[in-house]
């Protein structure tokens, strides 16, 4: 296996939480939520999942945990702030606070058992030179993402509700008229969002590490918020944001291994001052949805 | 006007005023259950945690924090030495969401402040309170430096503050990073043959006085610093011209300029001091409590400053509360280990004492909302009758 193979194997199991969690946020977004509590979601996937496994013995229950502890958390987010009309951000990082804190907690005091999902190898199509490595020999959750990717996609561009999701994020009240429930749309947003994201931190603690570490996430969830913005608030462009992200990652964790001197500093804030330097010059073309983080209250005023 | 009739209003106006005094006990009334209900449940569920997962009673765990955070002297000067920085970010925060503007990016902009408070105060010559002084300004330019880049994004290309405020904490924290790790820059001048990532400690004399004995009262004089400032930033919003631009320019854009403000210089400048105001506290903590810079510096304080000011709802007085409460409970966490509960309890507990307090005013506001709509479809109808078609429609 020569350098590049690594790097990129690397990249692509990097990239994979943040691929969950990306097609999650991206709906949520085009809902006109800016969901900062994406970091709270993957946490709890992360550490229920493990959690999952340790308690049923079976991976594919403890993905299954974690991805409902993303929903738990979407749920508690959507209520207090799509239903409630709290300020988004408040919930967003009193729930960061809140998970960080529970899972730190409950790794501290309970035993666990942790499983880890295993390998598979897509025979022939793993021999192709430099990609096949990367792409077809991995854990198998990651495989999941062929399913998530192409159903937040569909959903979004192809459905009533999707249409009814982008036109609560373009412009809730005219939305709101046409008879939306403009809130309602929102909250299911970010339900799909929570599963998504849930899956996302399952994956990477069950999937890619095989056990639950403090802080585990550190900041993923805000990269994630950034690989939307990088994007354009298009599907596609989220993903290629998630791999760009995960490739800096991987360069930044395997460059110095092999050898190379490359400033790890710049590495990781490189993706992010890209996504600045992009919102700079595709302002105009990569529009943020009209009523991002505008909350929307219906009623008499 | 008959006597008669007047008579029957008058007696009709005490009627109502008798009314309104039941429906307002009423409403104390139910806003003390709704209250009581969530704070209840919100210390319910923290204990119910301690029970199942740890052998602490939440007896002992109430009392452990309460030590280490108000029962004596020096615990009392420890809460107030971890609220005061939380208080000067919540403070600046709470400037710029009054114009309107969701800064979130505190943290970093702490982080930047510390950075070039640090960089002055390792550098600079002179007199010892000169160079605080220069310090705590170099601090607050810092800060008001890494905002500023996230106004001019917004005001000359129409890029979302709250998007390139969250963006530039990543970029901030990696700036630290680099700045301690660079022997060039602000890494440390240690003889031991392995540099740690992390700023030489600040000389003694420029850490800022501790007023008080050891062993009893004892609190950095920062807490002065931030006292000075809620009673300037709430003077100036309540009475002066810039506050009430300020106001009117978070209420309604565009009426504040049709009435002659600047959006780009009154929200910019807004914008900057909430960066200043993060900056001056990374210099508060720098000079205070931490006297070294390293990677981790801000330990959440700008979030939990920003936070504070969302909680005050865009009132300064109103942060000095609930900064010492965070300050309390981050003080009281560091003697929970005493009792083998993790400290991260106190997160949690702080956590779900937030979601307890937000709940209340919403839950009126929206039961207020519903019935509002619910009576104004009522009077629509009995007004004027739908025909039958529309009705169907809508």
């Amino acid at each position: 296996m020569n350098d590049l193979t690594t790097i990129l194997s690397s990249a692509v199991r990097l990239t994979a939480p943040l691929a969950f969690a990306g097609s999650g946020e991206y709906v949520a977004e085009r809902s006109g939520t800016l969901n900062i509590s994406i970091e709270a979601m993957l946490l709890a996937g992360a550490f229920f999942g493990i959690l999952g496994t340790s308690v049923f013995g079976n991976v594919a229950l403890g993905l299954a945990v974690g991805t409902l502890a993303g929903l738990v958390v979407a749920v508690i987010h959507a209520n207090f702030s799509h239903r409630l009309a709290a300020n988004t951000f408040v919930v967003g990082l009193t729930l960061n606070v809140l998970l960080l804190g529970l899972t730190s907690f409950l790794l501290e005091t309970i035993d666990m058992t942790p499983k880890q999902a295993g390998e598979i190898e897509i025979p022939v199509l793993k021999e192709i030179p430099v990609l096949g490595e990367a792409l077809f020999v991995n854990r198998w959750p990651i495989y999941l993402l062929l399913v998530v990717v192409p159903v937040a996609w569909y959903v979004v561009a192809r459905t009533r509700w999707g249409l009814e999701v982008r036109a609560c994020g373009e412009d809730p009240q005219a939305a709101d008229v046409t008879g939306i429930d403009v809130n309602a749309r929102r909250r299911q947003s970010l339900y799909f969002c929570g599963l998504c994201a849930g899956l996302g931190g399952a994956y990477l603690s069950v999937a890619q590490v095989g056990l639950f570490n403090q802080n585990m996430t550190a900041g993923r969830g805000f990269i994630v918020n950034a690989a939307v913005i990088f994007g354009g608030w298009r599907l596609g462009g989220t993903i290629a944001g998630c791999f760009l992200f995960g490739a800096a990652d991987a360069m930044r964790l395997a460059l110095p291994a092999l050898g190379y001197d490359i400033n790890p500093q710049l590495l990781i804030a490189g993706p992010y001052v890209l996504a600045l330097v992009a919102m700079m010059f595709f302002a105009k073309r990569n529009r943020a949805p009209a009523a991002l983080a505008v909350p929307f209250e219906r009623g008499l005023k | 006007m008959s006597a008669a009739d007047r008579v029957g209003s008058e007696r009709l106006g005490t009627a109502s005023a008798a009314a309104a005094v039941g429906d307002r006990a009423r409403r104390i009334a139910v806003n003390v259950a709704l209250y009581t209900l969530a704070f209840a449940t919100a210390l319910a569920l923290s204990a119910l945690l301690v029970v199942v997962a740890t052998d602490a009673s939440p007896g002992t765990v109430f009392s452990a924090m309460y030590e280490g955070s108000l029962k004596t002297g020096a615990a009392r000067g420890l809460t107030l030495d971890e609220a005061t920085p939380v208080l000067i970010v919540g403070l600046g925060a709470v400037i710029a969401s009054r114009a309107g503007i969701i800064n979130i990016g505190p943290e970093g902009q702490l982080l930047i402040g510390a950075t070039t408070a640090t960089a002055v105060a390792l550098h600079a010559e002179g007199p010892a309170w000169l160079v605080i002084g220069l310090t705590l300004v170099a601090g607050a330019a810092g800060g008001a430096l890494w905002a500023g880049i996230a106004a001019l994004l917004r005001f000359t290309r129409g890029v979302d503050v709250v998007i390139s405020t969250l963006l530039l904490n990543f970029i901030a924290a990696e700036v630290v990073s680099y700045a301690v790790g660079r022997p060039w820059l602000l890494q440390e001048t240690t003889s031991n043959l392995q540099k740690l990532p992390q700023s030489d400690r600040i000389p003694e004399e420029l850490q800022l006085p501790r007023l008080g004995s050891f062993p009893g009262f004892n609190v950095s004089s920062a807490v002065f610093i931030a006292a000075a400032l809620v009673v300037v930033v709430a003077f100036m919003m309540a009475r002066s011209r810039w506050g009430f631009r300020l106001k009117m320019l978070g209420y309604n854009p565009t009426a504040a300029r049709k009435a002659g403000v600047s959006v780009a210089l009154m929200g910019g400048g807004a914008l900057l001091l909430s960066g200043a105001f993060a900056g001056l506290s990374g210099g508060v903590m720098l000079t205070g409590t931490v006297f070294r810079l390293q990677p981790g510096f801000s330990q959440g304080i700008g979030f939990n400053g920003l936070l504070a000011a969302l909680i005050a709802r865009r009132n300064p007085i109103a942060v000095v509360p609930v900064a010492f409460f965070f300050g309390a409970l981050r003080a009281g966490g560091g003697f929970l280990a005493s009792t083998g509960v993790p400290r991260f309890l106190v997160d949690i507990v702080q956590a779900l004492l937030v979601l307890a307090a937000l709940f209340p005013p919403l839950f009126l506001d929206l039961a207020r909302r519903r019935r509002e709509l619910r009576n104004a479809r009522a009077a629509a109808r009995r007004t004027a009758p739908v025909p039958e078609t529309v009705g169907a429609a809508a």
